[in-house]
């Protein structure tokens, strides 16, 4: 049953991708203001 | 602070608004052709619309057509207004705008034809596999460019949930798109049986994971907020709401395939993950409804919100649903029944279906610069829509319980089924069936009139074709350090895409050896290779859709073995490219209808020519048009040799003597036929049915020696 090696490697890999994405958006400062973002999408100069 | 005036195409979001109304229309139409479909085969309609070919084109037309422009109209819309920047290029959003049209119509065109590949929510067949991918990486470029070049430092939740989106349906499409073409329009899956099982389920999931349902709380996270003109109830609570979902998503695949040939392990890998999903799914569900609160009043008169919160509801009922249908005892009873297709339709036209309306009718009066046309026709359709899918739900949740319960029914002294006669469960279900049809034909309704509104209103006013902002200079705002990620920045397009693609591929090279050595050392085989002339009514099979209403799986429960036969084993389907084990049970499994002594060749005649005559009242559409199509013999060869390459073990002199093994084979069943008046010419026996009723006589019948493999091997000593 090899293939569930290849379907964990493959669901492995793309949680990896979230994983690096996670922590670089948390190094990135994306999560240290939860509050203002969610009112400022309600800005209707778009 | 200098600020510059920017401009947001708003045409590319009304093409897909119009295209996802357009599709979204046809789709419930095909969908409602087939509920009728199932309460009198008389609505099957010849064989390009029989319910086995245009089955697989409901669900493309809803999945991929409705939603798909749904979705797409929903990110080219927010997407450049929460990164305050328009999208990189217009030039990629035409190609992915006319692109992913052409990709529907060709299965509009491809699918009543019975061009398929056989595997659930994947039918459309290499090329178009193809195309798609093409599309959705100009898709992926546009969308992660405009991202790189957005103006605001923060990425508002709903931008997360678009990435990964775009990210896991890539990869989810390709492996499960491995498949070897035989012709310009045909292929067979790389992997086989229980292998192309657990991909397929894989896909399958996540599919509905990555492409139904994140994509749309990313859709909710903005249009809700913009609608309701509150901002989320939690930031912070939908930041976990996403984390937590696609980290545990891609996990849950296997509770399609409980207690089935797949191992045990995997299985229960797939009912804790499932299990695990209730928790961020309530969680954001939660996160919706509060959303409103002190806003309710508003619910009761704006048609956008109300949508909304049914659309919210619906999502909290699916995902409390599928992890109690993942649990090993609940699935025993409702796997293969008509519980399962409820579930999904909770899923489909009440949070799919329900949250596009409400950004229709929050989205086209902004985009037309007016009100909408008639706050009463949008009640109209609101309880139109939310009575049909109460309609549509209860009716197959009653009728799916009551088939789980009658098909595992035993008689008082126990030893044999209360309810032998599979047709018997069938009848008891029929009336659900025109609830259900009812249920349907509300919400379609609802949806026409929907059309009519949004058409009025859009007549009202006119369409801003481009909404103007104003937005700070860029002055590099966003680089932190000059340098090394000023240069990174500078190259920001490339960058992206060659680091995604570079992982993809660096898996492929890790994962290609382990598909290789496992396509060369299958499970030992328990059946054998098909004869030329039944692998083409294998192919007939798969044409059909057959696949669409019966499985080939017998689980390991009493009464499933007492009434179909030995249960599944891995062995069993070594050789099967695509597998066909289905998912549902609208007939009797068929995995072992070859070792049934009663059904002889000329049943299978008389029952596939008109099923009524061999079981009454029966729901099946006849096949009559099987035994006048003269059957394909041009790619008999290829299709050998491409499985061949698979791991059949096909000889050449198989391949080369194929036609006169067919003609020879099919000679044995005229003649039986002709015992029974039915005077085919032995000359004629090219026909469909007599490659499908080859087939049929086959199928399952373990062996402990290859009879076809053993019968060459004794020609070539001679």
């Amino acid at each position: 049953m090899e293939i569930m090696i290849m379907l964990i490697a493959v669901s492995t890999m793309v949680a990896l991708i979230f994983l690096v994405g996670f922590i670089w958006s948390a190094r990135k400062g994306q999560f240290d203001d939860l509050v203002t973002p969610a009112v400022r999408i309600l800005d209707e100069d778009s | 602070m200098s600020t510059e005036t920017i401009r947001y195409d708003n045409k590319v979001v009304l093409h897909f608004l119009i295209a996802s109304t357009l599709f979204g229309v046809v789709g419930m139409m095909v969908g409602l052709l087939i509920a009728m479909q199932l309460t009198n085969p008389a609505f099957n309609l010849g064989p390009w619309l029989s319910f086995g070919r245009i089955r697989p084109l409901h669900t493309n037309a809803v999945i991929f057509a409705f939603v798909g422009n749904a979705l797409f109209m929903g990110i080219y819309y927010s997407l450049p207004r929460l990164c305050k920047t328009p999208m990189i290029s217009p030039l990629l959003s035409k190609i992915h705008f006319w692109g992913w049209q052409a990709i529907i119509v060709s299965a509009v065109i491809t699918l009543p034809l019975g061009i398929t590949s056989g595997k659930e929510y994947a039918e459309l067949e290499w090329p178009i596999d193809i195309a798609i991918t093409l599309v959705w990486v100009a898709f992926g470029i546009n969308m992660l460019g405009t991202i790189y070049k957005r103006r605001e430092r923060h990425m508002y939740v709903a931008i997360w949930f678009y990435v990964a989106s775009w990210l896991a349906v890539a990869i989810l499409h390709i492996v499960n798109s491995i498949e070897l073409p035989f012709s310009y329009f045909h292929s067979f899956s790389y992997f086989a049986g229980v292998q192309d099982a657990l991909v397929q389920w894989w896909y399958g999931h996540n599919a509905v994971a990555f492409f139904l349902t994140t994509p749309y709380l990313g859709m909710m996270y903005y249009f809700l907020p913009k609608a309701a003109n509150r901002p989320v109830f939690s930031y912070r609570l939908s930041i976990i709401h996403f984390w937590a979902l696609v980290f545990i998503y891609m996990w849950a695949g296997p509770h399609h395939l409980l207690y089935s040939a797949v191992p045990d392990w995997a299985q229960s890998l797939g009912t804790v993950f499932s299990l695990m999903l209730i928790a961020p799914s309530w969680g954001g569900m939660l996160n919706g409804l509060l959303t409103l609160r002190g806003a309710w009043d508003r619910v009761r008169e704006d048609a956008a919100l109300k949508f909304m919160v049914v659309a919210i509801t619906c999502y909290g009922m699916a995902t409390f649903e599928g992890p109690m249908l993942s649990l090993k005892n609940v699935n025993a009873l409702a796997h293969y029944t008509d519980y399962i297709i409820g579930h999904v339709h909770v899923g489909g036209l009440g949070w799919n279906g329900c949250l596009t309306f409400g950004v229709l009718y929050w989205l086209v009066p902004k985009l037309f610069g007016t009100k909408l046309y008639s706050q009463k026709l949008a009640s109209w359709h609101f309880w139109l829509a939310t009575l049909g899918i109460i309609f549509y739900a209860v009716a197959l949740y009653f009728a799916g319980i009551t088939q789980g319960l009658m098909w595992s029914q035993f008689n008082e002294e126990g030893d044999m089924l209360k309810y032998p006669n599979f047709l018997e469960t069938v009848l008891q279900i029929i009336p659900m069936y025109y609830v259900r049809a009812l249920g349907g034909s509300m919400y379609l309704i609802g949806a026409l009139v929907m059309c009519y509104n949004l058409w009025k209103t859009a007549r009202e006013g006119d369409f801003i074709a481009e909404d103007e902002a104003q937005v700070p200079t860029r002055i590099g705002a966003l680089q932190t350090n000059k340098g090394f990620h000023r240069k990174l920045e500078g190259m920001a397009l490339p960058f992206t895409v060659f680091s995604v693609f570079a992982v993809i591929i660096g898996g492929l090279f890790e994962l290609v050896p382990v598909i290789m050595s496992e396509v060369k050392n299958p499970s030992k085989p328990l059946v054998g290779i098909y004869s030329p002339l039944e692998l083409e009514g294998r192919e007939i099979y798969r044409k059909e859709g057959c696949v669409n209403c019966h499985s080939q799986m017998i689980r390991p429960f009493r009464a499933e073995t007492e009434r179909y036969g030995d249960y599944a084993k891995p062995g069993d389907y070594v050789y099967e490219h695509p597998f066909l084990w289905g998912s549902r049970r609208i007939g009797p499994d068929l995995q072992r209808i070859g070792e049934r002594p009663d059904l002889t060749a000329i049943w299978h005649y008389n029952h596939m020519i008109d099923p009524q005559t061999t079981s009454p009242d029966s729901i099946m559409p006849p096949y009559p048009w099987l035994a006048e199509n003269e059957l394909d013999l041009s790619l008999t060869r290829s299709k050998m040799r491409a499985l061949r390459i698979l791991g059949v073990p096909y000889s050449d002199k198989m391949i080369e003597s194929a036609l006169t093994d067919m003609k020879k084979q099919a000679e044995g069943i005229s003649r039986e036929l002709n015992k029974f008046d039915k005077n085919i010419d032995p000359e004629q026996w090219q026909t469909e049915l007599i490659a499908l009723i080859a087939y049929l006589k086959v199928l399952g019948v373990r062996v402990e020696e290859d009879p076809v493999l053993s019968e060459t091997k004794a020609e070539e000593e001679l």
